[in-house]
């Protein structure tokens, strides 16, 4: 599913290595992207977070606990608009291939993030474990993400701590389930019809 | 025209002054008591009743669809306010799972129905690049015509329901009138006004019509024209502008905080198109200049838009002259079917034809976000693929749906008359916010 092999530029072994920042392979083909992205590898923001590019973009793998902490850095360093953020259920790919550091969990909250002076783009994957779907809230760093959280939970039922207003966006309030998890499936819901009109 | 309509072109992108936009945090109101509203720094007197929450829409007439706004009301200046939305939605990306890939851009094409080629292009640009294909110039610079027109037709659309909403009625049938030039064209080379399924992934699903130069010729001598002539109507007329001036103003930093984008983070100064500052197609080969304005507020928003098609009849221009002849869409026969012709002759070709409109194609595992520049704003695509037919997950960042977060924040401390201009001014599109 993710940054795979064949996806990821590097070899596995030195993505460890580059946490830290060296450049040095910023030489290598894949277009004009690759050595910028690689400037940003090098950003003290990223120090010590398992991060690596696919498809000549940054994507970085925080942890939950230093999820705001690095988005906070993020922005700090330029990164001032938070383009976007979603929700990604892999119930059918629980053991899919991640960057190597970083455990799969069922879900996935990916955020990206746009840094206007550059003009470079960034992503941010975050798992979530099924059995405690919390993140903390990323409203205090960006107040943009204010509606794109309450979509997340509304379709996937991930809560986000702080948030100022965790409640359904787009579907009823007494709604019951999420809608975009894999395991509720399409036409679950019993629908009504009013009884048909009798021949005459 | 009598007066300058237009802040001045900006070439580069510009950085925002560095503020701690966090004391901006009250301008995010929400109704729950998230956040401490601090009431001190609005110029409203308060009486000795209490504050009065109502509801416009979801059914009025100046909330282009189904939008609902939660109104706290001091007398007639509005405090904070919140939209509700999800009146339209009808899980769109639940349906994108269960779509191949090339029945796909028929779902994705409903969702902003102002600008279904957009919609069309950004779904096309990620499965493009899971795929790693290739798409002929032709097809590219197709594309490109297609797209800025789509982005005259809904620009004036939107200056259209925007005189509507002040009250300019001609307007509203002018704007109708430039419209419906464009949408013919789509119907002669699409098939359809709207929710073409034109873009596809591999390029596009026909090659222009013939004659289309003398069309695609007739409407941008004809647009330009007639934006001058809108510019008489509106731009310098006293009650358009009491109305427009001052009436909204958001700050670049508030703007970029709540992650608005297109014309509203423009309007407020910051020169930011993806067109210019991270080209997708061949947007770097042609000329033309990002607009932006000074002040932020609904005039800045309505010179914003109107010199945006000023700037898209000057790209199709140019698109004009540089089509190259070729194919229309790839050649890659793992994503495109056999041409129509082959069908008759080949038993085969029937066979591949069958297999990709039944079972589609499938898409090597992986992720990718692609992003264009719609008429609102950054209009993304955040596609999860399996490796299977079907997306495992189809995101879209519409526009619209994170724009009107900015709507609190504009409605501040302005009167409830004003909060018809300035919902207009930030042209949601409710298909994409509700999906």
């Amino acid at each position: 599913m993710s940054g795979d092999a064949k996806v990821t530029e590097r070899p596995p072994a030195e993505l460890d290595a580059s946490e830290e920042s060296e450049p040095e392979d910023a030489g290598e083909p894949g277009g004009t992207e690759v050595p910028s992205a690689h400037d940003l590898l090098s950003l003290p923001a990223l120090a010590g977070v398992v991060s690596g590019i696919v498809r000549g973009q940054l994507v970085v793998h925080p942890s939950r606990e230093s999820y705001v902490a690095v988005v906070d850095a993020l922005r700090r360093a330029g990164f001032a608009l938070c383009s976007d953020l979603c929700a990604v259920d892999y119930l059918r790919h629980l053991d899919r291939e991640v960057l190597p550091g970083v455990e799969p969990e069922r879900f996935e909250v990916v955020v990206n993030l746009t840094s206007i002076t550059r003009a470079e783009r960034l992503r941010i994957r975050v798992q979530v474990p099924e059995r405690d779907p919390r993140l903390p809230t990323l409203f205090g760093v960006y107040p943009g993400t204010e509606a794109m959280e309450r979509e997340a939970y509304d379709m996937f039922g991930i809560v986000f701590d702080g948030h100022p207003d965790m409640t359904r966006i787009l579907m009823p309030d007494d709604w019951e389930g999420h809608p975009l998890r894999k395991d509720y499936s399409v036409g679950r819901v019993p629908v009504q019809f009013k009884e048909a009109p009798g021949p005459r | 025209m009598s007066e300058p309509t237009a802040p001045a072109p900006a070439g580069q992108p510009t950085e925002p002054a560095e503020g701690d936009w966090a004391e901006h945090d009250s301008a995010v109101l929400r109704l729950p008591d998230g956040l401490v509203f601090d009431s001190d720094d609005l110029d409203v007197e308060f009486g000795e009743d209490e504050t009065m929450i109502i509801n416009m829409g979801p059914q009025h007439p100046s909330t282009h669809g189904v939008l609902r706004i939660m109104m706290e009301l001091e007398g007639e200046t509005v405090l904070r306010s919140k939209p509700v939305i999800g009146y339209l939605h009808t899980g769109m990306e639940k349906t994108g799972e269960e779509l191949t890939y090339v029945q796909g851009a028929t779902n994705v094409t409903r969702m902003d129905y102002l600008s279904p080629l957009h919609n069309e292009l950004v779904y096309s640009l990620a499965t493009e690049e899971l795929l790693g294909i290739e798409v002929p110039p032709r097809a590219t610079w197709i594309r490109m015509l297609m797209c800025e027109l789509n982005r005259i037709s809904s620009h004036v659309m939107w200056t259209a329901t925007n005189g509507m909403d002040l009250a300019s009625t001609s307007m509203m049938i002018y704007g109708f009138r430039e419209r419906e030039m464009i949408l013919s064209f789509f119907e002669k080379t699409t098939g359809l006004r709207m929710n073409h399924d034109y873009i596809r992934p591999g390029g596009v699903a026909a090659d222009l019509p013939d004659g289309w130069e003398d069309d695609v010729a007739a409407i941008i001598d004809t647009i330009p024209g007639r934006v001058d002539e809108y510019d008489e109507l509106l731009t310098g007329q006293p009650i358009f502008r009491e109305r427009c001036e001052g009436v909204g103003i958001i700050s670049p930093e508030v703007a970029l905080a709540l992650g608005a984008t297109g014309p509203i983070l423009r309007a407020s100064g910051v020169a930011w198109d993806l067109r210019q500052a991270m080209p997708y197609l061949y947007y770097d080969q042609v000329d033309f200049d990002v607009i932006a304005g000074t002040v932020g507020d609904t005039f800045d928003r309505y010179a914003v838009r109107l010199n945006e098609i000023r700037e898209s009849c000057r790209i199709v221009a140019q698109i004009l002259d540089k089509l190259p002849p070729g194919d229309y869409r790839s050649q890659d026969k793992k994503v495109t079917p056999p041409p129509r012709a082959r069908i008759d002759e080949s038993m085969e070709a029937l066979i591949h034809h069958f297999k990709i409109f039944t079972r589609g194609f499938e898409v090597p595992a992986g992720e990718a976000y692609a992003a264009v520049e719609s008429p609102r704003g950054e209009l993304g695509c955040y596609l999860v693929s399996d490796g299977t037919n079907k997306p495992y997950r189809l995101h879209v960042r519409a526009p619209s749906f994170v724009n009107l977060q900015s709507l609190p924040a504009l409605l501040r401390g302005g009167l409830i008359a004003d909060a018809i201009a300035i919902i207009s001014s930030v042209d949601p599109v409710m298909g994409e916010v509700d999906r």
